[in-house]
């Protein structure tokens, strides 16, 4: 847990010397409390006053990088349990697993068709986020065989997954520069694994299914040998046993600030499930229980689609719904006599709509509303969503575009008519559908009609 | 070596438990427990959430691919109830959209024949939903609560402006209240504490917080389940009924599920696609606190009953 300024204070010198550019200890301990300035700033702090300040003011978990500047993925340094107590910061790297006893041109195939994949939604594209190959065949040439197969078609993040430090220094080999996922240490290879992991400063899994006392002991001996990048996968597999795990190694790192399992965590819904949709479905709960890294064993859109959203989903801010600024919008470059319409500044609302109008291929004129980024409904319910509202709207953003005075308003708030047609006198207010895929059959009806 | 010790909660609340049904009729009781859901190891789960599926008493304007799933029956609501239940319907939830005066207008008279007809064709619990329309609602529910007098089902939606009448029915039969607020933990419980005032029983109520489906608002709905099944546990017996969400409902709803073509390529196979939107809204309520998924397809119901089950498994 982070400290605060006071406990700080005790590890500090307590001079007052100024050296740090606060005129007090007290002042600089505040300071780094609320993280605004770094320790080394302090000249005169002993070296057990930095151990100890360091081990208590880091992360209740870790962040740990997998991949290469370019492309990366980061997980770890969350720090509630729940979203709505602040928010989940980083969300789970979700990749694809590749097996190096498939052929080449399959893996060749599956690897561009996954690397290429992207899906829109609000605005944002949404995708996978890398590989995990495993070296299922126990042999190190085939192992780099596949890796170098992945490579030549992705630069996406890799996990590296075998149990033979020999096969894993040959694949590292390859693409340390890359910074893989090691997966994964045991009890039996850890000296090795954490060896390789400190040559080619990737990071680090580990992987104890005993318990997590035992699954601490091997974490503790991979720390001594200087590792401190780790993943860890405490060997849960189906739905309730991951859950109780993954949920009360979250508790012990924020709520124990157990730091030898403060670390994001791996799972493989794959293989505690027995077709695809149920390993969907477990990769749900991964996702919004505590997964940091999801390795998936299919792959199709139809899954990947509900799975990206509900990442997006949890992972979103609870105090910040995702909205944009108030204004008109032109879609299909609308001219003065195109149609149109008015809703609300929420990106979920706003790119329902747009995107029906983009496919219908009308052209449109969308003005949007400032409702605070709220839906239509709940707007409308909120009193932000208004005849008044949506009439100053029109006025200030819509005069200059339109050579008309037809208005389109959403269909589920069908009884802002009337007062609209006081609000904007001479002008007919159109009650659209309710749903905005209903949009383009209400244009061709209504407006050229 | 270190030594782990796990940190438990110590809880000092519980959720209520509700029975449905009973009096020759199956019994189902949702709630009891004394933990976050599933966490096994820290305090007991006694029930199962439970699986309702929708049965509407008319046929319903769904996606084909969905009305397909079902068949002819669609057009039956005692065939359809029937064969809900060998689906694996722990509760038929049925939905009297005939009174709907934009639909046929049915009077409570003709609902009532309905609700008679589902009730002696399954020996499962029923929910009663009203077509949503404020009126209406009143007349036919509580036509129905008479009916069923006895035998204990629940009757929906109960909301502030006519949660009167609702509990009124509730009291008089011996039924429960499908409590229902638009996400906000503070009016679920204002509204909890009304129904109590009529004299219903907190034992004899459900909570329906509002479920937005995946990419339509489950964030939200997830959260605030996640904030009332906290308080409950942390001790505020005016949030402790068991939750039940509308998943099958809100998830067809989505253009995600219903829409087959003319849609991005990167949204996939239809059919995966909207079991999928409609599967994974109801396996992230569950891990928030649902007692009672109200669900559409069968295939989902399948998935979702295979789930509970390992997730119940200790
Ligand atoms: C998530 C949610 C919330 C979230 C906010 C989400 C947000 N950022 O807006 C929270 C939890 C904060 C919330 C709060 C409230 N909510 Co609310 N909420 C919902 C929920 C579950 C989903 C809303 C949503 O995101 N829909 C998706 C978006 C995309 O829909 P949309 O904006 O309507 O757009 C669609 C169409 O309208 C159409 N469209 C949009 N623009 C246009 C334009 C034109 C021209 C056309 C033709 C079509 C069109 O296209 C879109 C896609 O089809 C709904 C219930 C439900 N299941 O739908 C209730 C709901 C909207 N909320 C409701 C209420 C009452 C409230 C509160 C007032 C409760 C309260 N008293 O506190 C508050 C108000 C907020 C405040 N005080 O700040 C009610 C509204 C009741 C009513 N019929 O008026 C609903 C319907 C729940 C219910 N059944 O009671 N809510
Ligand atoms: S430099 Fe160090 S000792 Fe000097 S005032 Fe700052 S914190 Fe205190």
């Amino acid at each position: 847990m982070a400290l605060s300024g006071i406990q700080i204070y005790k590890f500090l010198p307590k001079t007052n010397c100024k050296k740090c550019g606060f005129p007090t200890c007290l002042a600089f301990a505040m300071k780094l409390a609320s993280r605004e300035v770094e320790l080394s700033l302090c000249p005169d702090i002993s070296e057990e006053g930095k151990a100890a300040l360091e081990t208590a003011s880091r992360p209740p978990i870790r962040l740990v990088t997998i991949g290469s500047d370019s492309k990366k993925v980061e997980v770890g340094n969350e720090v509630v349990m729940f979203r709505h107590e602040k928010t989940f910061f980083h969300q789970p790297g979700l990749v694809l697993r590749i097996s190096d006893t498939e052929p080449q041109e399959v893996v060749t195939s599956r690897v561009s068709e996954v690397a290429a994949y992207s899906v829109e939604r609000v605005g944002l594209q949404l995708s996978l986020d890398g590989f995990a190959i495993q070296n299922k065949s126990k042999e190190a040439a085939s192992f780099v065989s596949c890796i170098e197969t992945v490579r030549a078609k992705t630069d996406l993040p890799l996990v590296l997954i075998s149990d033979d430090p020999g096969a894993m220094g040959a694949g590292l080999d390859k693409t340390a520069k890359s910074k893989p996922l090691i997966y994964a240490a045991t009890s039996d290879n850890w000296d090795k694994m954490a060896e390789l992991s400190k040559q080619y400063q990737c990071p680090l899994a580990v992987y104890e299914p005993q318990g997590l006392t035992e699954l601490a002991g091997l974490v503790e001996q991979v720390n001594k040998a200087g590792v401190e990048d780790i993943v860890l996968d405490p060997g849960a597999r189906g739905f309730v046993d991951s859950l109780s795990l993954f949920t009360q190694l979250r508790r012990l790192a924020l709520r124990k600030s157990f730091s030898l399992l403060g670390y994001p965590l791996i799972s493989f819904p794959g293989e505690g499930a027995e077709t695809l949709a149920e390993e969907a479905t477990l990769c749900a709960q991964h996702i919004a229980k505590y997964s940091g890294i999801i390795v998936l064993d299919h792959f199709s859109p139809a899954m990947a689609y509900p799975l990206l959203t509900l990442r997006l989903n949890i992972y979103t801010d609870p105090q910040k719904p995702m909205r944009l600024e108030a204004g008109i919008y032109p879609i299909n470059e609308p001219k003065a006599d195109s149609p149109l319409m008015v809703s609300t500044n929420f990106s979920l609302t706003y790119f329902s709509i747009s995107g029906e109008v983009e496919s219908s291929r009308w052209p449109c004129w969308l003005v949007i509303c400032d409702t605070e980024g709220l839906s239509v409904l709940t707007a409308w319910s909120a009193g932000k969503f208004d005849a008044e509202r949506i009439a100053k709207a029109v006025k200030q953003f819509a005069a200059d575009k339109v050579s008309h005075q037809r208005l389109i308003i959403p269909g589920r708030v069908s009884v802002l008519r009337g007062e609209l047609e006081e609000e904007l006198p001479g002008w007919e207010i159109m009650v659209g559908p309710p749903e905005a895929m209903g949009i383009g059959p209400y244009l061709k009806q209504r407006w050229a009609g | 070596m270190p030594v782990v010790e796990v940190p438990l909660e110590k809880w000092t609340g519980k959720i209520r438990e509700v029975t449905l049904g009973g009096n020759g009729r199956k019994r189902v009781v949702v709630g009891g427990e004394a933990t976050l859901p599933f966490l096994h190891f820290e305090g007991s789960i006694p029930n199962r959430p439970a699986i309702a599926i929708e049965v509407d008493d008319c046929q319903p304007a769904w996606s084909p691919h969905l009305t397909a799933a079902w068949g002819d029956v669609v057009a039956d609501p005692v065939g359809w109830a029937k064969k809900a239940v060998e689906y694996g319907a722990d509760i038929i939830a049925l939905y009297l959209k005939s009174a709907d005066p934009d639909e046929q207008n049915s009077s409570a008279a003709e609902t009532t024949k309905v609700v008679d007809k589902v009730l002696s064709a399954v020996d499962v619990p029923l929910i009663i939903y009203g077509p949503g329309v404020a009126e209406k609602d009143n007349e036919v529910l509580v036509a129905a609560a008479d009916a069923a007098r006895g035998q204990r089902v629940a009757l929906g939606n109960c909301e502030e402006k006519n949660h009167r009448t609702i509990a009124a029915a509730c009291i008089a039969s011996n039924h429960i209240a499908i409590a229902r607020t638009p996400i906000d933990i503070n009016l679920a419980k204002q509204l909890n504490i009304l129904i109590s005032e009529v004299g219903l029983s907190p034992n004899s109520i459900l909570m329906d917080p509002t479920t937005g489906a995946l990419g339509y608002g489950i964030e939200y709905s997830y959260s605030i389940m996640d904030r009332i099944r906290l308080a409950a546990l942390s001790g505020d017996a005016m949030v402790a009924m068991p939750m039940i969400c509308t998943v099958g409902e809100e998830s067809w709803r989505q253009k995600e599920a219903i829409v087959t073509s003319g849609v991005p390529d990167s949204w996939g196979e239809h059919e995966q696609r909207s079991l999928l939107w409609e599967e994974i809204t109801a396996v992230a309520l569950i891990n928030s606190g649902a007692g009672i998924l109200v669900l559409r397809h069968p295939k989902t119901v399948e998935l979702a009953k295979a789930t509970i089950d390992k997730l119940m498994a200790r």
